[in-house]
């Protein structure tokens, strides 16, 4: 562990950097290409460098397990949220207009930050759910046997 | 949306359809976040029976023909996401959400049997996604939103067969099969649904309709409904696609193989008829064709081979899945008879045989609750210690021959009179030679159950009462829907006639 | 049906070949191929040529990226590609991500419990389970399994 020095270091400054990276993407989304599955990717790459570099075990003390599942669920009840609170002012579900009735273009404005967000966590925990159940099981090797 | 500055405030009742979707949908992950194992089945019991009431209501508003639209996002059809209620998909909303909510209080003893304890939240949580998925395909009316929750559906029902590997480590591969199966069924969906699109721009299906008409069939079009038909058919499992069913039915958790006998594969039919009859025009020779000389002899072939087959099984459970796949091969010769009365009949069926293989599932699944197995020679006798679990398999079994006074009978009887109408006499011959096969298989499991003597040293209680009221209330709905069969009928004879309204007054 | 095989209908039609022939690749994969890890990336490919036929669907001659000008004052001479096959495509690779994820877990407990993921194994061992099950109930009834 301690002897991969160059890795350890460029993760360190590239994991700040690809977080930065992902909320640009996130936030600009509605102006340009991007958006939640895309920044979801990038800021699960995030985590899933730092576990390669620092073990699993690390990754999972800064993001535990219970954590990710639980955003898995989160981001879904966030998109469906938008959806109701449209329902709930009268609108069709997912309509956005209905979040600022006076001027529709900017509630679509709203509406869409607030999806792509919830598909931004979505996004970002399955894919670090995916990577923990993954590396999570006990090897059939050890690392000394290859 | 901004299109219409007088916006008209929607009241609960005008947000029925989504509702129906939502409700589910909402319920999986508030499931997994509260991740309460006390809480987690009253929440899943709460969607269920929330959506099936408003299934119900739903039903009452289209029984007379009307069709409600509901748009998502406020964007107007054929640009956005259309839900589409008529009879047809009301009347599936219906068996679906019903059977998950009768399934639901009989799932909890045997799913705490079945599977350990710190899976159940998760469980729950992927039954109400595979709720969710069967319920999207059947209201929605975007032929793209159909393969999203076909897959929702699907993705959930892998895992959830996948949970019987705590008692037979062959669900992994039967999953796995299905998984491999399952997704060449779906792309192949999607591949026709892309030649839809090339050749009409469209994916909405009343304008997808109305589109194939104006341009009439070319050869695009009829790529897309051979990739469609084989697409669905795998998802069906007609017959020679079937391969994947009986395994994943056999090694599925008990409460799943009721679940996904009664709704999945029936839903995959409703696809199919509303392809075959509202998007695609019936009059167009292809499909004629596809259907009389395809289908039909796969559906005869089925309700032989698959009957057959059904009768050499020694295990209860996978000779369900067997007689399965026979009575799959009725319904989709109800389809290919092409006429109103045979459309009906495959309604009709759909619903009948969906009730009848519930109540055959939960009674295989209180039977392995109780001896650990489903093979014939592990429960035989039991109908003398369980008097009330083996009635209602009684129940089920006589409808599943089509015994009169069951609704097993009614739907065969409209089926042969389909067939009768349209002067295809052998085929009603066959029919009738078929359910002499089931005779066969049936009497076998009633040899079984109370023929034999029990298992020496085995002194098995009745089941517990949360699961023998979902079955008798399956077993006496057969029977109810036997005598009163106004009811279905109606609603059967009204979807068909919905369905092949084609895109009339669709738009 | 009179069409001929010319250059243009040839090169006319590239992504139709690409499409065919990374598709029977993808679904030869899956039926040849035993091994079970082999068999879900013969699954990805097979997928991947319906996403590049989508794709390439929505491509125009001369389109440009479907993206109003900030202005949002839109030149009727300008031609713009098709997106909606783009974020149809998009979901299908969200439901091929979960399905290859899926597959790949089945796998890692199918590995567990058979201790092998090459088909053949597998079978062998799901026969002789069989054969168990029918050497204590199947034969005494006289069916088979």
């Amino acid at each position: 562990m301690r002897h991969h020095l160059i890795l350890r270091v460029i993760t360190k400054l590239l994991v700040g950097a690809i977080m930065l990276f992902a909320f640009y993407v996130q936030f600009h989304g509605d102006f340009s290409p991007g958006g939640g599955f895309q920044a979801g990717v990038i800021m699960a790459v995030a985590f899933i460098l730092y576990g390669l570099v620092f073990s699993l075990h690390n990754v999972q003390k800064v993001f535990p397990p219970w954590l990710v599942h639980k955003l898995v669920a989160l981001g879904v009840l966030f998109y469906a949220g938008t959806g109701i609170v449209s329902m709930f002012l009268g609108y069709t579900f997912l309509d956005y207009g209905a979040l600022v009735p006076s001027h529709p273009s900017s509630g679509q404005h709203y509406g869409i930050l607030a999806v792509e967000l919830g598909v931004g966590i979505t996004v970002t925990a399955v894919m670090v759910a995916i990577y923990y159940a993954f590396a999570g099981r006990p090897p059939r090797l050890s690392d000394e046997e290859w | 949306m901004a299109v219409e500055p007088a916006q008209v405030a929607m009241t609960l009742s005008d947000q029925l359809p989504i509702l129906q979707i939502l409700i589910p949908l909402v319920t999986a992950p508030l499931i997994v976040l509260i991740g309460s194992r006390r809480l987690t089945w009253t929440l899943a019991f709460t969607a269920s029976a929330l959506s099936f009431v408003i299934a119900i209501l739903l039903l009452i508003q289209v029984i007379d023909g009307s069709v409600i639209s509901y748009q998502i996002g406020g964007w107007a059809p054929p640009l956005g996401i259309e839900y589409r209620v008529d009879a047809a998909n009301a009347f599936v909303l219906l068996l679906v959400s019903g059977i998950s909510t009768l399934v639901l209080p009989y799932a909890r003893e045997s799913v705490k049997f079945e599977i350990p304890a710190r899976h159940h939240t998760l469980f729950y949580a992927a039954f109400m996604l595979c709720l969710t998925g069967l319920l999207g395909v059947t209201i929605t009316g975007d032929a793209f939103n159909v393969f999203v929750f076909l897959e929702i559906s699907s993705l959930s029902t892998y895992v959830l067969i996948a949970q019987g590997s705590y008692r037979d480590k062959r669900a992994l591969t039967a999953a796995f099969d299905y998984l491999i199966m399952g997704t060449i069924g779906a792309t192949f969906f999607v591949i026709g649904l892309g030649m839809l699109y090339m050749a009409t721009g469209t994916l909405n299906m009343a304008n997808l309709a109305d589109r194939i008409a104006d341009q009439g069939a070319n050869r695009t079009v009829r790529a897309a409904f051979a990739f469609i038909v084989v697409g669905m058919g795998l998802k069906i499992a007609i017959y020679p696609l079937h391969l994947w069913l009986p395994r994943a039915y056999t090694f599925a958790p008990s409460a799943v193989s009721v679940f996904l006998a009664a709704t999945a594969t029936k839903v995959a039919i409703y696809v199919l008829l509303r392809f075959t009859f509202s998007v695609f025009q019936p009059a167009f020779l292809f499909e004629v064709n596809t259907l009389e000389f395809i289908i039909l002899p796969f559906a005869l072939l089925a309700m032989f081979a698959a009957s057959f087959i059904a009768i050499f099984q020694s295990d209860f459970k996978r000779m369900l899945a067997y007689s399965s796949i026979a009575q799959i091969g009725y319904m989709l010769l109800g389809i290919s008879l092409l006429t109103e009365t045979g459309l009906t009949a495959t309604i009709i069926y759909l619903f009948n045989h969906g009730i009848t293989k519930a109540t055959l599932f939960m009674g295989v699944g209180i039977l392995v609750l109780r001896s650990g197995g489903s093979f014939y020679n592990r429960i035989q006798g039991m109908g003398k210690t369980m008097p009330w679990t083996s009635g209602a398999i009684v129940i089920g079994g006589l409808s599943l021959i089509g015994v009169p006074g069951t609704a097993g009978f009614i739907s065969k009887w409209v089926l042969v009179e389909a067939t009768i109408e349209k002067g295809w006499w052998p085929v009603s011959v066959l029919i009738v030679l078929s359910s002499l096969l089931a005779v066969i298989y049936v009497w076998r499991m009633f040899e079984a159950l109370y023929l034999k003597t029990p298992l020496a040293g085995t002194d098995y209680k009745e089941a517990p009462l949360s699961m023998l009221i979902p079955i008798w209330i399956l077993a006496l709905s057969t029977i109810y829907f036997g005598f009163a069969t106004d009811v279905t009928l109606t609603a059967a004879r009204a979807a068909a006639q919905g369905l092949l309204a084609g895109s009339a007054g669709m738009m | 049906m009179g069409f001929e095989l010319t250059q243009e209908y040839i090169l006319g039609h590239m992504n139709y070949w690409l499409f065919s022939v990374l598709m029977m690749t993808g679904l030869y994969i899956v039926v040849a191929k035993g091994n079970l890890v082999k068999k879900i990336v013969g699954l990805n490919i097979f997928q991947t040529s319906v996403f590049m036929v989508y794709i390439s669907m929505g491509k125009i001659t001369g389109g440009t990226a479907p993206i109003f000008p900030q202005d949002m004052e839109i030149d009727p001479e300008v031609v713009y590609s098709n997106p909606l096959p783009h974020v149809l495509i998009l979901t299908a690779i969200v439901v091929g991500i979960a399905t290859t994820s899926l597959g790949l877990a089945l796998i890692v407990r199918i590995q567990e419990e058979f201790n092998t993921i090459e088909e053949d194994d597998i079978l062998k061992i799901e026969r002789a389970i069989v054969q168990a099950e029918n050497a204590i109930h199947g034969d005494a009834m006289g069916g088979r399994a």
